[in-house]
């Protein structure tokens, strides 16, 4: 199984989400954050003075994906959030070791 | 049994009603919907009732005269007081959010530690002298001014009349209803520095400051223009037009409370993280617009009693002419700072400078909106617009002093120009026999310079005296109990070590709003 943590614009979050459920994974879930990339955000002005919003909001949507499904799940999730321009996000895949229901102490694959 | 009795009751009520009403007094016996026929001769008190003879409608006559006077002074002073609210949001809106309960609690603690200043001596000290109350009654216990002579000439400096509005000096209605107009215009000084000092003035020293500029800071200055002292007389004693004009306070309001902002923002110093070591500014945007902006319709609305108000007499029908020259100057003011910004500056209309336009307008309009056309009104809202951008510019990047709302630039700078204004755009409408010189107010374009002249010496005068005074103040409230909040307080926020709560409790600062770090 594979943890994905997808780090998109706001304004992108039915999307991603859709995405999510149609694959078979309703639950997930989501957090506010604020932060940068490389290109460290939008410069705005105030009373005549320029200055940087360092910090700009995005979203981090984390779901557990099965092994098998994971390949089409990344491409239609970067389609479902692509806009061309830069904040896009990224998604970060890394292995989970283990899952557990816990109504019912299912574990593995079938607690998903 | 019981029902009988209660039978009985009800109808003994009811006949007695027929019965004694029918002694009542003889009243209209018509009821007046359209109000054609209430207010008649019958309401003018006679000794034969329905005949007043002509002494007695004169009688009537001159006290409506007082009230419709004294109603129109109350009234506006209502409307002066309601730009307290408008203040603190206009400074609120315009600082972070992490200050709000300390920006909005200096706001608010101004109006009563100014007026209670300005109750035990600063009315005293401002109109001790000012003689009789034209327009309010003609009453003249206002008699005591405290005069100077120099170079042959009498010179006023302050009053000694009107302590606590006790004695027989002072409790009278004309006396209650001048103080009541005063104090809240000298309230409208008091608040002026708050903007200029918000997010690192400590709350005890700004308690100080707020009780001694309604105790003498303000009345002192507004002595010498409006309560008869040397200012005032520059025409009488020197030739030099109708001597220092203010109609409603470009110089004694507002002036006054930019030269304390400006020194204060200087001896106080900027904001930390404001400037870096090479002395270029950081931005620290002000947390909430949409309250700037409702604060700055709300100044602008009770500027209406503000200028409109300062007749002290509703009978004086120059009035629609104050009101509307007001109007268009904060129109004018608005759009000059709004498109110079936009073409000139950064290329966007900055809601921010927009308001401060619309006021830096109504400042300048201030002192000459009873004496020019409404050409020249536009005129000066335009220039006061251009004017103010550029001073913020001025004030931040030449001078390095931190002024998170721009009070400097709005009340200072164009306070002054207000009064250069008069001085130049006076058209001779109005104004005939101020300060006690025949003929009408007349500047520089409509054929009197000596008015200029006077006004310059109105501006200079306020600028040494109200700046050696504040500095002075400034300086032994260090003494006392320190100007500055810790700078970790400052970085955290003053509301909850300075304030003991904190304004938006339960909301989430956004990152961006962190002081940033000076470089």
């Amino acid at each position: 199984m594979k943890k994905i943590e997808i780090v998109i614009r706001p304004t992108k979050m039915e999307a991603v989400c859709s995405v999510l459920e149609r694959n078979g994974y309703p639950g997930l879930m989501i957090t506010e954050i604020q932060g940068h990339g490389k290109q460290k955000g939008l410069t705005q002005q105030w009373r005549g003075q320029e200055y940087k919003l360092t910090f700009l909001p995005k979203l981090k949507i984390e779901a557990v994906i099965k092994d098998k499904d994971i390949k089409a799940v990344l491409k239609e999730i970067r389609d479902s959030a692509f806009t061309g321009e830069i904040g896009d996000g990224k998604i970060f895949v890394s292995n989970v070791e283990d899952v557990v229901r816990i109504r019912t102490d299912e574990r593995g694959e079938s607690a998903l | 049994m019981k029902y009988k009795i209660l039978l009985f009751a009800m109808l003994a009520l009811v006949l007695s009603a027929v019965f004694f009403s029918s002694f009542a007094v003889a009243a209209p016996a018509v009821a007046d919907s359209s109000g054609t026929l209430t207010g008649t001769i019958q309401d003018v008190p006679a000794a034969a009732a329905g005949k007043p003879t002509i002494e007695e409608v004169a009688a009537v006559a001159g006290h409506n005269k007082i009230s419709i006077n004294m109603i129109w002074t109350l009234l506006c002073g209502f409307l002066v007081m309601f730009m307290q609210p408008g203040f603190a949001m206009v400074e609120t809106g315009l600082t972070r959010a992490k200050n709000a309960g300390h920006t909005m609690a200096m706001n608010f603690l101004v109006y009563p530690l100014g007026m209670l200043g300005f109750y035990i001596c600063g009315f005293a000290l401002m109109f001790g002298g000012v003689g009789p109350l034209a327009t309010l009654g003609g009453f003249g216990g206002l008699n005591h001014e405290f005069t100077i002579s120099l170079f042959g000439k009498s010179f006023g400096l302050f009053g000694l009349k009107g302590f606590f509005l006790t004695g027989p000096s002072s409790y009278d209605i004309g006396v209650f209803a001048m103080f009541l107009f005063q104090m809240v215009f000298m309230d409208t000084t008091a608040t002026i520095p708050t903007g200029a000092l918000a997010e690192r003035w400590k709350f005890s020293s700004f308690c100080l400051y707020g009780l001694l500029v309604g105790m003498v800071i303000y009345p002192v200055y507004g002595n010498w223009v409006w309560g008869g002292g040397w200012l005032s007389m520059l025409g009488q004693n020197f030739k030099l037009g109708h001597g220092h004009v203010d109609f409603a306070g470009s110089s004694v309001v507002h002036l006054t409370g930019g030269v304390i902002a400006l020194v204060g923002a200087w001896i106080v110093g900027p904001r930390l993280g404001k400037f870096n070591k090479d002395g270029s500014a950081n931005a620290m945007p002000g947390h909430n617009i949409p309250m700037a902006i409702i604060g700055t319709f709300i100044l602008a609305f009770g500027w209406f009693g503000f200028n409109a108000g300062s007749t002290l007499a509703g009978t004086d029908l120059r009035i629609s002419v104050v009101a509307v020259n007001t109007m268009l100057a904060s129109a004018t003011g608005a759009m000059a700072s709004t498109l110079w910004m936009w073409f000139f500056r950064t290329k966007k209309p900055d809601p921010s400078m927009m308001a401060n336009g619309m006021l830096a307008g109504l400042v300048a309009i201030t002192a000459p909106c009873a004496f020019v056309s409404s050409v020249s009104a536009c005129i000066i809202g335009l220039i006061a617009g251009v004017l103010v951008v550029e001073s913020v510019y001025f004030v931040e990047g030449k001078l390095k002093l931190d002024d998170p709302v721009g009070a400097i630039s709005v009340h200072g700078v164009n306070g002054a120009f207000g009064c250069l204004a008069l001085g130049i755009f006076a058209d001779g409408s109005y104004g005939d026999g101020w300060n006690g010189v025949a003929g009408t107010v007349k500047g520089l374009l409509y054929g009197d310079p000596s008015q200029l002249l006077a006004q310059c010496i109105g501006i200079a005068s306020n600028f040494i005296y109200v700046g050696l005074f504040s500095i002075v103040i400034f300086k032994l409230i260090d003494v006392f109990v320190g100007n500055r909040t810790q700078p970790i307080n400052e970085i955290e926020g003053l509301d909850v070590p300075e304030m003991g709560v904190v304004a938006y409790s339960g909301i989430k600062m956004d990152k961006n709003s962190e002081t940033p770090l000076s470089k």
